[in-house]
């Protein structure tokens, strides 16, 4: 099977800090990738060079490649549009919009175009219940959405990105400012969604990497230290820095 | 026990200025009542409010007129001011680079920064013989009065509204762009909306700066007491008419110029309700229910 995502020799630039070096990473379709890392190591710098959201600041340059489906993603005729579109984001803090729930799921609708209301409900009813949702929302759509609980939220801004119908959906640590229930709620709806869509999540939490991902990759200093399956990474490590980190001996 | 003597005195004094502000706003009320209401009763109520005469010298006082005038100026210099404001406050605040941003912002707060007396004799030298040679009579007209009203309102709404703009947390620009939305889709449907009670508050202070101009008004609007024809005739607005008569009345007429500043005071509370209302009923319908 063809990966979905490869990225060749990626190297990104703040202005003249060298944020990534040389990055090397294949993305399987439909499985979770977890990347982990000590903080400020890059790893959100990298899935944010995935969608170009990474494009919003000026200083940002790179060079290498990164290939969806075996197109280049920053190839001037791309349309960022479609690419976002197609690469989802779910962020660290859960940042639903200041509008009902309902609203909040059908904005990415709206924006791309679809119109009939039929559609929109049912796609905000479909997009809610795979969030794991729905029953909890069901009878109060039309509330504002920043009344939910933080869990809820973050939820909420899954249905979001799923009601688009991403290939892939990114995850900048979507945990850390959750509670453990929220936490595990979240991670089931990972397993549910890994099916689906090709998911690629950054968390600060190894355990959770373990939990819920088929392959890892571990970042270190803008660089990828060691990647392929997580059991093997976590059990075999090759690198002596990666046994350090997953020991815990520093980060 | 001296931090907490300290902390008595620093909230006593606090206290004080606070009152004190609350106080000095009812005392200048209380002054005008009471130089005005006699003037307000002795004319009658509704001769004053609707009397469409205002002659001093035969003791006839009507304002209705001048209301005219001074909504009439207000709501067109509005019309003018607002959809340029905010287009400017949204270019300045999403679109303009930071580089163009640091000469416009403080160019734009500069022209707050002008004498209102200037703005009129700018009015007077270039609006009104522009305004009396393409759509003749005097040019001293309300249209000449709003278009300098507009420019002196500009910056207010300029300013606060970019800084509504500003405040609206970066994540929701984020999620908004993430899910594949255009820059304007994004400033359209989330930006704008986020940041519309913002908004409506410098429209509100724009609009009360309109209503309290005077100098400006004088000097371009022609003050002639009536309702005007058309917008290329003449007025004069409440404030205009408090500032060319405090001079030399006295008596009944010292008394129904005061009244004026009654009904002045009252046509922006009105005004100040209002805009207060339909703040308070859009954040409900954008903020999505209740909260």
């Amino acid at each position: 099977m063809p990966y979905r995502l490869e990225v060749e020799n990626l190297n990104v630039y703040f202005g003249e800090s060298h944020i990534l070096k040389d990055i090397n990473i294949n993305i399987n379709n439909n499985m979770v990738t977890s990347l982990i890392g000590p903080s400020g190591c890059g790893k959100s710098t990298f899935i944010r060079t995935l969608n170009r959201m990474n494009d919003t600041i000026p200083t940002f340059k790179k060079d290498g490649t990164v290939l969806l489906d075996g197109k280049d993603i920053y190839d001037p005729n791309v349309d960022v549009v479609d690419l976002r579109k197609k690469v989802g984001m779910v962020f660290q803090k859960p940042n639903p919009f200041p509008k009902s729930i309902f609203d909040n799921v059908a904005y990415g609708l709206g924006i791309h175009g679809v119109n009939d209301k039929d559609i929109i409900s049912k796609k905000v009813e479909e997009s809610l219940k795979a969030a794991a949702l729905w029953d909890e929302v069901k009878d109060k759509l039309e509330m504002s959405a920043m009344g939910l609980s933080g869990g809820q939220q973050q939820r909420l801004c899954i249905a979001r990105t799923i009601a688009v119908e991403p290939e892939v959906i990114l995850m900048d640590e979507p945990c850390s400012a959750l509670d453990p229930i929220s936490t595990t709620k979240i991670e089931d709806l990972i397993h549910k969604l890994k099916n689906d869509y090709t998911i690629i999540i950054v968390t600060h939490n190894m355990q959770q990497a373990t939990r819920v991902s088929k392959c890892t990759a571990f970042f270190l200093h803008g660089e990828i230290v060691e990647s392929g399956l997580t059991d093997k990474l976590f059990m075999e490590p090759v690198d002596k820095r990666t046994e350090d980190y997953i020991t815990g001996r520093f980060g | 026990m001296t931090e907490k003597k300290e902390d008595k005195f620093v909230q006593w004094v606090l206290f004080a200025t606070g009152i004190s502000s609350i106080l000095i706003i009812i005392l200048i009320i209380a002054f005008i009542f009471r130089e005005g209401l006699p003037a307000i009763l002795q004319i009658g109520f509704f001769n004053f409010i609707f009397g469409m005469v205002w002659n001093p010298d035969n003791g006839i006082y009507g304002v209705f007129p001048m209301i005219v005038g001074t909504l009439l100026t207000t709501l067109i210099a509005l019309l003018f001011a607002v959809p340029l404001s905010l287009c400017c406050s949204i270019f300045l605040a999403e679109i303009a680079p930071p580089n163009m941003r640091k000469i416009l912002k403080p160019t734009i707060q500069g022209l707050a920064g002008i004498p209102s007396v200037v703005y009129g004799f700018f009015g007077l030298v270039i609006i009104v013989p522009f305004m009396r040679i393409h759509f003749g009579g005097s040019g001293f007209s309300v249209l000449s009065a709003s278009l300098i009203l507009t420019v002196m309102i500009l910056p207010t709404i300029i300013s606060i509204s970019e800084d509504a703009l500003r405040s609206v947390p970066y994540e929701y620009n984020e999620a908004s762009l993430a899910l594949g939305a255009t820059q304007w889709q994004t400033i359209k449907n989330v930006i704008f909306p986020a940041a519309l009670p913002g908004i409506i508050t410098a429209i509100i202070l724009g609009m009360g700066r309109a209503i309290g101009e005077t100098m400006a008004v004088i000097m371009v609007a022609g003050n002639v007491v009536q309702i005007p024809g058309s917008i290329f005739e003449p007025v004069r607005t409440l404030t205009s008419n408090i500032a060319l008569e405090m001079g030399y009345a006295t008596g009944i007429h010292y008394n129904a110029l005061f009244a004026t500043g009654i009904v002045l005071l009252t046509v922006i509370i009105i005004l100040l309700l209002i805009a207060n209302y339909i703040n308070y009923k859009k954040r409900v319908t954008i903020g999505g229910g209740y909260l």
